[in-house]
């Protein structure tokens, strides 16, 4: 199967400070897959990368078949990948159903099409009861469900998550884990950036693993946990 | 973007008390010219008038979050082009809101063009469209084709004639409120389009929009260009309101600041604002400059502008929403909803 | 002979330049550290100038004297107007405060209009038309005057950022907010103290503005637009950047009105904002944000 997402030796500096360094990883279609790293691993970095926010100084990404980096954000929108922000920027003025239309709109044939497909994805991620309401007035969990539905009403072929999962009590994780595992069973491939643990190793199918900006293992969460680089640069000084 | 399917669906969503309080008002204002005398008839025409380029203005600050000090220019641009047309070439005001509409709409594309290509906002835009402005009023001042700094007049004819908008003040009472009105519509089913949601979503996070496939340099532009384009057709109706055009008035750094208060105090980026901002400031300026020459005896510049200044102070102060929000509120139209 | 024109308007650009930048100053210190952009900034300028006028006129104080008691004044009522007017506004949004300050400038510059009525003062001193000729190049000496008056108060303004604590703390203002409040800086009274002092300047080149050209009423928004040209050209919130745009503006004024037409000198200066606004939207002097 050709690899949904292929990236391929990025590399971002920041004034003489490599950032993500000589990265590479492929997400197929149709799985979840992780990024975990403890702070300032470069994963962030590596996902504004990803999402066109950022241009890597070398490397490639590969979307769909298509060199992707140095693409503007809205275009890799269109082409199927959206992404969600670590801080959560709803629009705060604009309903919650505003929001998800937003999101709806460029796929959909005309606004009635994109209201009604923004009503699903609310219903789908437990906001429907919440749809006129200001987002601005939303809860923080609410509010990151609502970045996903967002992201998701753009119906993307791969879902990028930027720590959703962050700030969340253990009851809220377990909800949006549920919603998360839901909208990859219909279709969607997710690439998640994480440094919620325990949640992520239920979650994804493969992990990967960054320390100061490179790649020091990647495998299903049983593999990656045994890793001793990993025990020792992560995992034992953040004792799982 | 249909707008007659629009307004038949803001007729049908809007609360039962709400539309009959519009209707009736409609009623009103069409049968009012027949009370109206002539001094009346022009503060309506005002009205009508702030309340069309507010609404205007309102499109890329209210909608896109744009902030423009400079919409003189697509005023004076339009009124010189179609006061021009009239009196050199014989060409209708009627025909000539084309090319006003035109020149006005690339003015507001070289002014958007430079400031978003170049990531230059907030302020920093808004000076960029008062330099245009400014470049504009001394472009005018000197080039004496169009009568320089001395101006430039369109002669009043003794035969009315509406279609080249020549007649009284009842002829441009009609015209000004056919022209809010048209841009109500206008703006109640833009900001219902695919792309009144790309501008809502630009104003209120521009790196959010682009992550949800908008293209906000489009968007942005497609802002500028119908707000001065709309701006530019109030700026024909006004010049041969007006019959004369001075440069340093036209283009007046002032004049941008008035056109901006009506949406600001009633209500930036609503439908219903720009239009009730208008109501409430252009009557209470003139009658206090009514006011205060009865008192003083004579006409003493400047004073609506006081009270506008402090007007907008204590607007600003405490309901920086402006007023329609409240009123809605108060005439039951739920939150969400114009 | 050429040369000596061009030297001439040179000279003369470089002398109105250094006022023009003092004016500037006062708006960039303001938003350099209290992030507003004091909108009525011109306004205060020709509130300055009248100030100067009227004391001139009425009890015969030389501008460059009244200059200081202008400037104190100036000091005390913006101070007062940060603590009372606009520090509530410092954490709303832009348009907001941009709001604010608009109603408060149409208010100053017709209030202005209403007092003075619209016809331009002149203060006419005795040595307005005083000059010196060095070679082929002559030097009016007001603008002598009044350009080493606004170096003088830019130096002073420089030294009192550089060398004592208070303006030590309102740098640490600008820098790092938060940081100033955690470590215990009085926040909104170095505040009040920077807008102190940007009206100071403003005032100060208004009453230096006097000696140089005509007041009235009208002039208020060319000179906010003036102002805030200079600080985008220079590069907000730097002071150097002020000083170094109003020496452009003054000479490309200067330079364009005699080269080209008196009415074109604006045009000059808007013509070099758009270059730098395309080429370095953040000024010359700026720091990219």
């Amino acid at each position: 199967m050709t690899p949904l997402l292929d990236v391929r030796g990025v590399t971002k500096r920041f004034r003489g400070l490599t950032a993500v360094d000589t990265v590479s990883l492929t997400v197929t279609e149709g799985e979840i897959f992780a990024v975990i790293g403890p702070n300032g691993a470069g994963k962030t970095t590596l996902f504004n990368m990803i999402a066109g926010a950022m241009t890597p100084d070398a490397g490639t990404v590969t979307f769909a078949g298509t060199r992707a980096d140095g693409l503007p954000p809205h275009e890799l929108c269109r082409r199927g990948l959206a992404r969600t922000f670590q801080i959560v920027r709803p629009f705060p003025e604009l309903t919650v159903l505003e929001n998800a239309t937003i999101g709806a709109m460029m796929r959909a044939p005309d606004m009635e099409a994109a209201r009604t497909k923004a009503g699903e994805v609310l219903r789908q991620l437990d906001l429907w009861d919440r749809r006129e309401a200001k987002a601005k007035s939303l809860t923080l969990p609410d509010r990151k469900r609502l970045e996903c539905a967002r992201a998701l009403a753009t119906g993307p072929r791969l879902l990028l998550l930027d720590e959703v999962m962050a700030g969340l009590r253990p009851t809220e994780v377990d909800r949006i884990v549920a919603i998360l595992r839901e909208i990859n069973r219909s279709g969607v491939t997710i690439l998640l950036i994480e440094h919620v643990m325990r949640a992520t190793m239920a979650l994804a199918g493969r992990i990967h693993v960054l320390h100061h900006g490179a790649t020091i293992a990647e495998g299903t969460p049983e593999e990656v946990t045994r890793h001793p680089k990993v025990l020792e640069s992560y995992l034992g000084a953040e004792a799982l | 973007m249909n707008p007659f399917a629009t307004l038949a669906r803001l007729v049908d969503e809007a609360p039962r008390r709400a539309l009959l309080l519009l209707a009736a008002f409609l009623a009103v204002l069409l049968v009012a010219p027949v009370v109206l005398d002539r001094y009346l008839l022009s503060v309506f025409f005002l009205i009508f008038w702030f309340a069309t380029v507010g609404q205007a203005w309102n499109i890329m600050m209210g909608f896109c979050g744009q902030l423009s000090l400079g919409h003189a220019l697509y005023v004076g641009l339009g009124g010189y082009i179609g006061a021009l047309l009239w009196v050199k070439f014989g060409i209708s005001p009627a025909i000539a809101i084309v090319p006003a509409i035109l020149v006005a709409m690339a003015f507001g594309a070289v002014i958007g063009w430079l400031g978003f290509r170049f990531g230059i906002e907030g302020v920093y835009f808004a000076l960029l469209t008062i330099a245009f402005a400014e470049v504009a009023r001394i472009g005018f001042d000197n080039w004496s084709f169009v009568g320089g700094a001395a101006g430039f007049f369109i002669p009043v004819s003794a035969a009315a004639s509406p279609v080249n908008l020549r007649g009284g003040p009842m002829l441009f009472y009609y015209v000004a409120l056919a022209m809010m009105i048209i841009a109500f519509i206008l703006c109640a089913a833009l900001r219902r389009s695919r792309l009144g949601h790309a501008w809502l979503a630009v104003r209120e996070d521009a790196e959010a929009a682009r992550a949800l496939g908008i293209d906000v340099f489009r968007a942005k532009m497609a802002a500028v260009v119908i707000s001065a384009a709309m701006t530019a057709v109030a700026g024909v109706v006004y010049a041969f309101y007006q019959n004369n055009l001075f440069p340093s008035q036209t283009f007046d750094i002032a004049r941008s600041i008035e056109m901006i208060l009506a949406p600001i105090i009633g209500g930036l980026g609503t439908l219903f604002g720009p239009i009730l901002g208008a109501f409430i400031l252009t009557p209470l300026g003139q009658t206090l400059i009514a006011l205060v020459e009865k008192i003083a005896g004579r006409a003493i510049p400047g004073v609506n502008l006081v009270f506008y200044g402090a007007a907008l102070m204590v607007i600003i102060w405490f309901t920086p929403n402006g007023v329609w929000p409240w009123l809605k509120k108060k005439l039951g139209i739920p939150e969400g909803r114009e | 002979m050429l040369w000596s024109l061009y030297a001439n308007v040179l000279v003369q650009g470089v002398l109105t330049g250094l006022v023009y930048g003092l004016m500037a100053l006062g708006l960039s210190v303001i938003f350099g550290v209290v992030r507003v952009v004091n909108f009525a900034h011109g306004e205060f300028a020709v509130v300055g100038m009248y100030a100067a006028f009227v004391l001139f006129r009425s009890f015969g104080i030389d501008p460059f004297l009244s200059m200081l008691p202008i400037a104190a004044a100036f000091f005390v009522i913006g101070y007062g107007l940060q603590r009372t007017l606009i520090n509530p506004f410092v954490s709303r949004p832009e348009h907001e405060q941009f709001i604010l300050l608009v109603g408060l400038a149409i208010i100053m510059v017709n209030g202005t209009l209403m007092i003075f009525g619209p016809d331009a003062r002149s203060a006419n001193l005795p040595y307005s038309f005083d000059s010196w000729e060095i070679g082929a190049i002559i030097v009016d000496k007001v603008r002598v005057y009044a350009a080493i008056a606004a170096l003088a108060v830019a130096a002073l303004l420089f030294a009192f950022f550089r060398f004592t604590a208070t303006g030590v703390a309102i740098r640490a203002c600008a820098d790092n907010l938060v940081g100033a409040a955690v470590v215990g800086l009085d926040v909104k009274k170095l505040y009040a103290l920077t807008f102190g002092l940007g009206l100071a300047c403003v005032g100060a080149a208004g009453a230096l503005m006097v000696t140089l050209t005509d007041a009235t009423p009208m002039i208020a928004p060319a000179f906010t637009l003036l102002a805030f040209t200079i600080v985008i050209i220079g590069g907000m919130g730097s002071m150097t950047g002020a000083i170094v745009g109003g020496l452009l503006i003054g000479i490309a004024e200067a330079l364009a009105s005699v080269l080209i037409a008196p009415s074109m000198k604006t045009m000059a200066s808007f013509g070099l904002l758009v270059l730098v606004l395309a080429l370095r939207p953040q000024g010359l002097l700026g720091r990219r944000a």
